[in-house]
């Protein structure tokens, strides 16, 4: 059976030259890089030349980069560590309705820690109007949080227009680029930003590594306390083999960025334009053209993310849902609800999400079996026999 | 390690009984697509006995395989032994259900409860059954 991998938003494979760079690093070199002796300078000099690499990525100073264990530890290590930073100055954060949760939850958690937080609206894109951020924003704002692009959905935020908007009111404004570093163009400076997070499973580096950037000046209270490793910023000794592979993924990344864009794109758009002519009652999900150029995303009205995973995976195929579902929390995607869709509709979400192994032949594939499973899990739904029956005149 | 077990797998695969009855004696429908899952029973009685049960559900794996292990489980039952279906018997006979679906998907004995219930109300009224 035909096997076809379209769920990179949940993680990315990871790429043989980045295996190959990270070997040495479980096996010989294995110092601690805080460490004085010999054994201690291989493994530093690795973590030094990583942090170049991820830095020139986002074309960053390489000593404003922070190596921490996921995207999930870059959002908390941001949201919670730049708004504690700050309290003095006031206790109001503001953050997109469409946030990961990592970023939504850390928010929380500073509510209840004495913070208020204000919840940004999107459109029915996902998009944040910075009309809407302007009206969040108080005396006592000490952060903004808007993710670079929504993973779920796909649509890129206008970050370069938010950010302009902070910056006048010196605030601070961090974005979450886990969806966006290593794929798109992603250009701290261009962008008019304070902190940024990245994770490297999102363009073909390991698991459990990420980084934040924080602006030279910029305070932020660290969440770890120890050692002086980063700085004294994020103590515990570095997963010096992770921190390879992430620095080797970003450097390839940087290299090839243009052309995996150039191939993914096309691909994408097949599938926006040929499914929903294929399937009847199929709406596209986030932004129609300022999306991830490998992210295709749906929903197929009448039936359930779920179901479609696992058939889809019967056949060979790999995707993802936002349908209540598939959470394990058992609720509606928040991203779909906050960009107006119904709860009903928003259980019929599906997520195609391309990596650079995809070819032209695996969206045939795709294109092929997906209407039959459609149609038969709409044999099966009573929603979709009431649509029969009342729209469609009967059958 | 896969979520489900193969019996659900099963059930979720080749589903028993979907669709609907002509003329049913009795529907049940329970859920709404806000919780998630949506299931519709259709039975058919004959002389106090489940002649035919037909479902429709909206929902996940576990909601599909539960309807469809419910309708197998209550043809051919009296009236009388198919109410005591329960959620935990149904997950019983499909080798077990994730925690966290078990009460969300588990409507199926609910919806064939309704069904009856609904056919024994139309029968004190008077209809033709």
């Amino acid at each position: 059976m035909r096997k076809v991998y379209l769920d990179n938003a949940a993680t990315t494979p990871l790429l043989p030259e980045v295996r190959e760079a990270m070997l040495p690093y479980l096996g010989d070199v294995f110092g601690n890089p805080s460490s004085l002796h010999d054994w201690g300078d291989g493994a530093r000099e690795a973590v030094a030349s990583a942090r170049e690499q991820v830095a020139a990525l986002i074309g960053a100073n390489a000593d404003e980069m922070i190596f921490t264990g996921s995207g999930t530890e870059s959002n908390n290590f941001a949201v919670k560590g730049l708004a504690l930073a700050q309290q003095n100055k006031g206790k109001h954060v503001a953050v997109s309705a469409i946030e990961h949760f990592s970023v939504l939850h850390s928010a929380r958690t500073l509510a209840k820690w004495g913070f208020e937080v204000s919840e940004i609206p999107v459109d029915k894109y996902g998009v944040v109007n910075p009309d809407d951020l302007r009206r969040s924003l108080r005396k006592d704002t000490v952060l903004v949080s808007v993710m670079h692009a929504n993973g779920e959905v796909g649509t890129i935020e206008p970050i370069q227009e938010l950010a302009r908007i902070t910056r006048e009111r010196n605030i601070p404004f961090h974005t979450d680029a886990v969806a966006t570093a290593g794929t798109t163009p992603v250009k701290v400076v261009e962008l008019g930003i304070d902190a940024l997070s990245l994770a490297g499973n999102q363009f073909y580096g390991p698991k459990g590594v990420g980084a934040l950037w924080i602006r030279k000046g910029v305070r932020i209270m660290p969440l770890l306390d120890g050692g002086i490793q980063e700085e004294g910023r994020r103590a515990g000794t570095e997963n010096v083999p992770a921190i390879v592979g992430l620095g080797k993924a970003a450097e390839l990344a940087k290299i090839h960025m243009a052309d995996r864009i150039k191939r993914l794109t096309p691909l994408r758009d097949r599938l926006l334009k040929e499914l929903p002519g294929r399937i009847e009652r199929v709406v596209v999900t986030g932004h129609p053209r300022n999306r991830l150029p490998g992210h295709a995303s749906f929903c197929v009205e009448f039936i359930e993310g779920e179901s479609m995973l696992m058939l889809l995976n019967s056949r060979g195929i790999a995707v993802s849902s936002g349908s209540a579902c598939t959470s394990r929390a058992l609720k509606a995607s928040h991203v779909l609800i906050a960009m107006g869709l119904s709860h009903e509709i928003a259980q019929g979400s599906i997520l195609f999400t391309l990596g650079i192994d995809n070819t032209n032949e695996d969206i045939d594939y795709v294109l092929e079996t997906m209407p039959p499973i459609a149609d038969r899990l709409r044999q099966m739904s009573p929603l979709y026999a009431k649509f029969s029956k009342t729209v469609k005149g009967g059958k | 390690m896969p979520v489900y077990s193969k019996k659900v797998m099963d059930h979720f695969m080749n589903p028993r009984n979907v669709g609907e009855i002509e003329n049913p004696d009795g529907v049940g429908e329970v859920g709404n697509p806000v919780c998630g899952d949506m299931m519709t029973f259709y039975i058919k009685v004959k002389d106090n006995r489940l002649e035919d049960v037909k479902f429709k559900t909206f929902g996940c794996g576990a909601a599909i395989a539960v309807s469809s292990m419910v309708s197998e489980m209550a043809k051919g039952k009296t009236l009388e032994e198919a109410m005591k279906i329960t959620p935990r018997s149904v997950a019983d006979e499909l080798e077990g259900l994730p925690k966290q679906k078990f009460h969300c998907s588990n409507l199926g004995a609910q919806a064939l409860n309704k069904a009856i219930k609904d056919y024994l109300s139309k029968k004190k009224k008077g209809g033709n059954k």
